[in-house]
């Protein structure tokens, strides 16, 4: 197996990326960089690519055609390790409802391998505010409390690639104001943050760069002078008129 | 990790999970207990069975049942799609099948410790005869059925028609494993029990797994790459 170390990395590309489902084109010739410290927004339309792109970011999907590059190399050449540092938040939120809080960071945290466990679940628990409610089964959770402990356990292994679709789904002013604080923080210490969202007021302000997706084409945005949505809005009457 | 070690945290993970719902002990053991007595009612006349009736039902019961508990073992895993979860940790896909290989075993193998007592009850078959050769044969047929199933099972887990497809693909590799189950526990049941002809048909069921094992091992990262 290869060292987890060497699979670290601070920039991502997309070359020439395609995805197919049969006849349906999900990713057309993709080719984009994401960089450490910065936050990426996609936007688009329901079906215009972004899980798609997500997916074949986080090695879950293969691209029909093009590659993905961590740091120059393949996910092929990086195998396994490379996983260590991809962090994903799906819109399914990959929790174990009849395990609680504590025992589902549990397990994700020796599937990964963790040193220090026990302390980065308690961070992680103190993180989602769920300290009080770590021993109660997830099934028992609203949304909002689910997508919390999600969040955390996709960044319990600190992971340089961090991967969000519609983080901000069910979580009220405060705890996405706790997201938003929780993500600024990731750009800091040098991840490199994709999020696709439809929530642009909660995304206003926080995303360096601003992707826009339709039917698998993207266009570049840069933000600024004018709202998420604005800019949103124009780019897909002008891009795709 | 190594691959046992994070097979055995899925597998122990699956456990746990069942140990709180029971979901999968209950609606197997019923579906089992309910097929035997049928069976039963058909195969046994003015209190004599069948020959050989016993061993087929016990093995149609264990297929029937190990379909039940693959289909909804692999349901769970989609309900919040971790199985994602699992394909995305930094640890090799052959620790996710294996995992989920244990967690079915240990089920099946908990539903046939009643059901075996039960077949002795209701069709008088001698399940004391050859305790160790009858486990032998069970824990080898179950793992067969077990080691193809689990990877139907995981490459089905987003197909729509999932619960007829299991079945039609997953019966006619299985054959072997009932066909070899069902002689060598008949072979100890019979009224001139062949131990002999028992540890041969053993012998084919350990084939099978060795083989199908590898080939379920080998086949199992790309049939889970989306």
């Amino acid at each position: 197996m290869r060292d987890p170390v060497r699979c670290d990395f601070d920039v991502v590309d997309t070359r020439d990326v395609s995805r197919h489902f049969g006849r349906r084109r999900a990713l057309a010739r993709t080719s984009l960089t994401f960089r450490a410290g910065e936050i990426t927004g996609l936007f688009g339309p329901n079906g215009a690519g972004k899980s798609t792109l997500l997916g074949v970011l986080s090695t879950l999907m293969r691209p029909t055609a093009g590659t993905v590059h961590y740091g120059g190399a393949t996910a092929q050449d990086l195998g396994d390790p490379l996983r260590r540092r991809i962090g994903v938040l799906g819109h399914d939120l990959f929790l174990y409802g009849d395990l609680s809080a504590r025992e589902n960071l549990e397990f994700f945290g020796k599937l990964y391998g963790l040193d220090r466990l026990p302390e980065r679940i308690a961070g992680a628990l103190t993180s989602s505010r769920l300290a009080d409610r770590a021993n109660d089964r997830v099934s028992g959770f609203s949304r909002g409390l689910r997508q919390r402990l999600a969040l955390e356990r996709a960044l319990l292994h600190d992971p340089r690639l961090v991967l969000l679709d519609e983080p901000f789904t069910g979580l009220d002013d405060e705890s996405a104001a706790l997201l938003i604080a929780r993500l600024r923080g990731l750009k800091d210490s040098g991840a490199i943050v994709l999020m696709a969202t439809h929530d642009f007021e909660s995304a206003d302000g926080l995303v360096d760069r601003m992707i826009c997706l339709r039917q698998g084409r993207v266009r570049e945005v840069t933000p600024g002078g004018a709202t998420l949505r604005d800019h949103y809005r124009r780019t897909m009457a002008e891009a795709w008129a | 990790m190594s691959v046992i070690r994070s097979a055995w945290l899925i597998a122990r993970k699956d456990l746990i999970v069942e140990a709180r719902s029971r979901e999968l002990a209950y609606t197997t053991l019923f579906f089992s207990m309910a097929c035997v007595l049928v069976f039963a009612f058909a195969f046994v006349v003015e209190g004599r069975p069948l020959d050989d009736a016993a061993a087929g039902i016990l093995w149609v019961a264990v297929a029937f049942a190990g379909t039940l508990a693959l289909s909804r073992g692999f349901e769970r895993e989609r309900q919040s799609e971790t199985l994602r979860a699992l394909l995305l940790a930094p640890t090799e896909r052959a620790a996710v099948y294996l995992g989920k290989l244990i967690g079915l075993v240990v089920l099946m193998i908990g539903v046939e410790i009643v059901l075996v007592p039960v077949i002795g009850l209701l069709f008088g078959a001698p399940v004391g005869r050859a305790p160790l050769l009858l486990a032998a044969l069970l824990v080898t047929g179950t793992l067969g059925f077990a080691i193809v199933g689990t990877v139907f099972a995981a490459m089905l887990v987003r197909a729509h028609s999932r619960d007829v497809l299991l079945p039609v693909l997953l019966y006619p590799i299985t054959v072997p494993v009932i066909i070899a189950g069902v002689r060598g526990t008949a072979a100890i049941f019979g009224p001139e029990p062949n131990f002999e002809a028992a540890t041969a048909w053993l012998s084919i069921l350990v084939f099978f797994d060795a083989v199908f094992g590898i080939l379920a091992l080998w086949t199992f990262a790309p049939v889970m790459s989306e």
